[in-house]
């Protein structure tokens, strides 16, 4: 209903369909628009911090805003760029790939997208009332209890609010996966995007809790005069390091099961074959996501732990290597004897292989807790983790837009465009950190504002310093690429790539009930097994009859900016208590918005037969 | 299934709570919810347990707690699991006026179990001077069995919700799931609740 009003109306209408949307096709672009956006500041900020670290003793930034300026890139480039523009791949794909017409929850994924983006908000809103948050990524206490102004509180906010988003989104796509696949699409037959998608949904919600439960803390400290981390009161700081990385470590599998599953899914592709050792995938997938859970301490092997504890995280941490060692395996062998296309989506995902193998290898070597207390807090763990998050998530991202970028937008990007970004990118990557590990060994520490004359690290950071504006000209690249595409490049098929699963079987990109019949599905790489049978597309499972498709809300938008209002009544009713009213007027909002879905019906619309005939004759169901 | 079958449905099905597939999503998420919900707890539990002798020479979890007054209340949150596990009984056999009267026994005592709650609560502050910044373990209490107590309040504001809301129109596929869900929330706050009065009460008093 929604859809063809927006068709009709200008440019109010556009954005009011927008800003209602529960279709996951849209609510990926809206993912894809600011999970790109925090990616652009994210970088801004890394490019300022490498400005800085050019030469010794550099002045460019002072040193209050180097840490503001750090803890930011951090924040903002994992649970504001990384996270949405992997939900931005799941909203595109995941209903597609498993032969559904939406996600189980189109209500709560436009509330998880709205949630998020209020937080990220609230987050970057710090750079203009006095200061960005200052006490690094981890923000361990007491550095964040007593860091001075609001930076600290806004944290605390922004995250709390895009975390619940988050974790919204992720019981959202466990149950879609679940209960929303087509018939005949066993879990052994889930593409392996799917699968990923499943194990890292169950991630969030066993993960972010752990996180919610120390923001509560934090703000409770910070705010409402609680002593949780105020040793002087019989606090303990290290219960902050403790929930943090319970929640943290499980998180960088967040980040890279997902692009894992997407690298499955491009390599077999793009070498026309099944994927190599598809069960073991799956095991690997889950094996993983497992022993995630089991290794939060090897960020801690410093704290004081003792021995015994430091042994057993070790030890669980290097298990992981075993899966991932399966997947890189099982990824060349995918190639092997493959008829392979070097398409762009196909360069960064035969590229992250090395990148990401040279990140898993220093992350054994951190892992052995003895050797890692010359190694902690040093630049060899910036280089460790920068290799794993670009050389996997950010590859992998790559991979996957150019990969599905038809699906979402209906025109394939331009591959010429698509590997002159490539290329300064993956240059100006390894040059950036890979000379960071042997700063590292040399003794430069992490988060340090200057580094002095004379000690051997002038000519690597200038080094580091070149790698990053060769990251920047890619990455700029790309988005000339996004604009080429949508003003010169001509509208692509419903399978631009000779595709293997569902989501190749409909237009580009596909009507808004996705399947016109729902498909019947007879095996691993569905649309494959009927090529392979000389058919034209899939046989359906139903007849053709009315679609029940869910109705838009404004709601999840006002209930976010609610918590958005109610969260800056927090933070300044330490100042000032009449701040307080912002609290209620906000949460008064959110409760009212919430009352109202639960008083309303909301049951839905049908899409009928006729309009469906239509459709088709139409050429929309391919 | 058309909106007037969800709606005023010819004939309910045993399991009206999972009849519709919206139903059995619901039904799927809710108890995915109540695992991250787990987790919360158990991060705050895990903080509580680190705290609980972090008193900094301040009030003891033994000087503090008078277990007559948790006991009653243990007693009130466990039989307001009972009475709701017969609202849902009745809800299976669509007999929607006994479910209304089983669920606001159910409120009525989530009513008194929160009012005792708020008691205990002002009696430490009063006659203790035990407040929320006292010592790390205040903070630690407060939070944990705040939180629990938060979670009651929301129980009972959505059950409140749902019966005022349907009152007039009766059990149909479409609330018939609302209904379910609001009462597993309810039984998730009861086993917490077992836990907090071992963890908080009976640990305190013995250790």
């Amino acid at each position: 209903m929604s859809t063809t009003a927006a068709q009709k109306g200008g440019l109010g209408a556009a954005i009011w369909d927008y800003l209602t949307t529960v279709d996951h096709k849209k609510i990926a672009h809206l993912y894809l628009v600011a999970g790109g956006l925090f990616f652009l500041i994210g970088g801004l900020e890394a490019m300022l911090i490498r400005i800085q670290l050019m030469k010794p003793d550099n002045n460019f930034l002072a040193a209050g805003l180097y840490n503001e300026m750090i803890t930011m890139h951090g924040t903002t480039m994992i649970f504001l760029a990384a996270m949405p523009l992997i939900f931005a791949l799941m909203n595109a794909v995941v209903p597609l790939q498993i032969g559904a017409r939406d996600v189980a929850f189109p209500f709560l994924n436009s509330l998880g997208f709205w949630l998020f983006l209020f937080g990220g908000l609230m987050l970057n809103v710090s750079w203009f009332t006095g200061g960005a948050p200052d006490a690094g990524w981890t923000n361990y206490a007491p550095l964040s209890t007593t860091s001075p102004g609001h930076g600290v509180d806004y944290y605390v906010m922004g995250l709390q609010i895009s975390g619940a988003g988050t974790l919204i989104g992720g019981i959202n796509f466990l149950v879609t996966i679940v209960n929303m696949r087509a018939p005949g699409m066993t879990y052994m037959r889930m593409p392996l995007f799917t699968w990923s998608t499943l194990v890292t949904s169950t991630l969030i919600l066993f993960a972010f809790p752990a996180l919610t439960v120390g923001l509560f803390l934090m703000m409770f400290d910070r705010m409402f005069g609680a002593a949780f981390f105020d040793v002087a009161k019989g606090g303990n700081v290290i219960i902050w390091e403790h929930l943090f990385w319970i929640f943290g470590h499980p998180e960088v599998y967040i980040l890279i099961l997902p692009l894992f599953g997407a690298f499955s899914d491009i390599f077999s592709t793009f070498s026309k074959k099944r994927l190599f050792g598809y069960s073991a995938m799956v095991f690997a997938t889950v094996l993983i996501g497992f022993l995630g859970f089991m290794v939060w301490a090897h960020h801690m092997f410093t704290v004081g732990m003792g021995p015994i504890a430091n042994s057993i995280f070790a030890v669980a941490t290097m298990a992981i290597a075993v899966p991932t060692g399966i997947k890189i395996f099982n990824w060349l062998f995918t190639m092997w004897g493959g008829q392979i296309r070097m398409t762009s989506a196909m360069l960064w995902s035969v590229a992250f292989i090395p990148s990401f193998t040279i990140g898993g290898m220093t992350g054994v070597m951190l892992a052995a807790a003895a050797a890692d207390f010359q190694y902690h807090d040093t630049y060899f763990v910036v280089g460790h983790f920068h290799y794993v998050i670009v050389g996997g998530v950010v590859f992998g991202i790559f991979a996957a837009l150019h990969y599905w970028w038809p699906k979402m937008f209906g025109k394939v990007l331009n591959e010429k465009l698509g590997k002159l970004a490539f290329w300064p990118f993956f240059i100006g990557f390894h040059l950036t950190f890979f000379i960071q590990h042997f700063l590292g060994l040399m003794g430069m520490p992490r988060r340090y504002w200057v580094f002095l004359e004379g000690q051997g690290l002038e000519a690597g950071n200038m080094i580091s310093t070149i790698g990053a504006f060769l990251m920047a000209i890619g990455s700029v690249i790309f988005l000339i690429n996004v604009v080429y595409t949508a003003v010169k490049e001509k509208k692509a098929d419903g399978d631009p790539w000779d595709g293997r699963t569902l989501e190749w079987t409909m237009a580009s990109p596909p009507p808004h009930y996705n399947f016109v019949q729902t498909p019947l599905v007879r095996g691993l790489d569905p649309l494959w097994v009927e090529k392979t049978e000389g058919k034209e597309g899939m046989t359906p499972a139903e007849p053709l009859g009315d679609i029940h498709m869910p109705n838009a809300s404004i709601l999840p938008f006002t209930m976010s900016i609610g918590l958005f209002i109610a969260g800056f009544g927090f933070i300044y009713q330490t100042d000032d208590k009449t701040w307080l009213v912002a609290s209620v007027i906000g949460m008064a909002i959110t409760f009212g918005s919430m009352l109202t879905r639960s008083l309303k019906d909301d049951l839905g619309h049908h899409i009928h037969k006729e309009e469906l005939e239509e459709d088709i004759k139409k050429g929309v169901g391919k | 299934m058309s909106h007037e079958d969800v709606l005023n449905p010819k004939h309910m099905p045993h399991d009206p709570e999972k009849a519709t597939l919206e139903g059995k999503n619901k039904f799927l998420a809710f108890w995915f919810f109540l695992g991250g919900e787990t987790v919360l707890f158990a991060s705050l539990f895990g903080t509580y347990i680190a705290l609980n002798s972090s008193t900094a020479g301040e009030n003891t979890p033994e000087h503090l707690f008078g277990l007559e007054l948790v006991f009653l209340m243990t007693m009130m949150l466990l039989t307001s699991s009972l009475t709701s596990v017969y609202a849902m009984y009745h809800m299976k056999n669509h007999d929607f006026r006994k479910m209304q009267t089983w669920l606001a026994i159910t409120v009525l005592l989530g009513l008194a179990f929160l009012g005792c709650e708020i008691y205990e609560f002002l009696h430490y502050i009063h006659e203790y001077e035990f407040t929320f910044g006292s010592s790390a373990f205040a903070s630690a209490f407060y939070t944990l069995v705040g939180f629990h107590g938060g979670h009651v309040l929301f129980g009972l504001s959505w059950i409140v919700t749902l019966m005022i809301r349907n009152q007039k129109r009766g059990l149909n596929l479409y609330n018939a799931p609302k209904f379910y869900i609001a009462s597993l929330y309810w039984h998730f706050i009861d086993v917490v609740w077992v836990f907090i009065f071992t963890v908080v009460y009976l640990m305190g008093k013995v250790g």
